[in-house]
């Protein structure tokens, strides 16, 4: 059993992860666009910090709405007039993609329902995972130790920063 | 009220439904780029939320996501690299137009 806050908290988290992930897609101007994705990723890491993750909600907000979301309002501010809407949707493509968005929605939904009994598991208790544990997890060679997947995104970034600069620069 | 695994992952099915819709009927690369965003998002959250549900005791899913998390932003300034890119060659950013890699 929760606490009432929890459950108000829960229910405005849901709503605006739904709302605002619907007016993402369906929004015609695409500066507005990423500000609903914005809000978006705000509400997903609203999650992260109820399900008792602060450290992931942290990195989400800096990395996603500190990070990419910047760098999407500047492309976008690079290569469309500000105040400009994208043309009416052809019908047909937009029945493909409500076509498509609504065959994954009964599939994976109808998963859902058919493992109820897994997906009814309550929330257990935990102890928030500290800074120290953590790091450790993150430096270690051990078992669940993952110092190798975080060697090699460095080196992922520092392939991605190379080629960013290569592909972008002008000739 | 008791608020269990599925309540989590409904929201979470439903940005990624929105993300398909975004990704199909979009033209524009960028729209495109910010509904793959939100289908990122969603797997985030299912990791996160399976995780905390199932398996409280590890962090298995917790450190998936933050690895997702850091190769979603490289993946992104990588692709608005090349979008930039085709931008100066084209004037225009719409899948439709760019069906050449060279011209």
């Amino acid at each position: 059993m929760e606490s009432a806050g929890s459950i108000i908290m829960y229910w405005i988290i849901a709503l605006s992860i739904v709302i605002f992930s619907v007016l993402t897609v369906t929004t015609r101007r695409i500066l507005r666009s990423a500000t609903f994705l914005l809000f978006t990723l705000f509400a997903a890491a609203a999650l992260y910090f109820k399900l008792d993750y602060e450290f992931l909600g942290a990195v989400q907000i800096a990395v996603y709405a500190g990070g990419i979301v910047v760098l999407f309002v500047f492309s976008i501010l690079l290569t469309s007039h500000p105040g400009h809407k994208s043309e009416r949707l052809v019908s047909h493509r937009k029945w493909i993609g409500v076509l498509a968005a609504l065959a994954a929605l009964v599939v994976t939904g109808g998963a859902l329902i058919s493992r109820c009994g897994l997906a009814c598991a309550s929330l257990p208790e935990m102890s928030n995972p500290t800074m120290k544990t953590i790091g450790a997890a993150m430096m270690g060679t051990g078992s669940e130790q993952y110092l190798l997947p975080f060697e090699a995104i460095s080196v992922l970034l520092l392939a991605c920063i190379i080629g960013g600069v290569v592909v972008a620069r002008k000739r | 009220m008791d608020i269990t695994l599925i309540y989590y992952l409904v929201p979470s099915l439903i940005m990624f439904c929105c993300g398909i819709y975004g990704f199909l009927t979009r033209k524009n690369m960028i729209a495109m780029l910010i509904s793959l965003e939100l289908m990122l998002n969603a797997i985030d959250i299912n990791f996160v939320v399976f995780n905390r549900f199932l398996y409280p005791g590890s962090m298995e899913g917790m450190f998936f996501t933050l690895f997702a998390i850091a190769i979603a932003a490289a993946e992104t300034a990588i692709a608005i690299a090349i979008i930039i890119n085709i931008f100066r060659a084209d004037k225009n950013i719409n899948v439709e137009d760019a069906s050449q890699m060279k011209n």
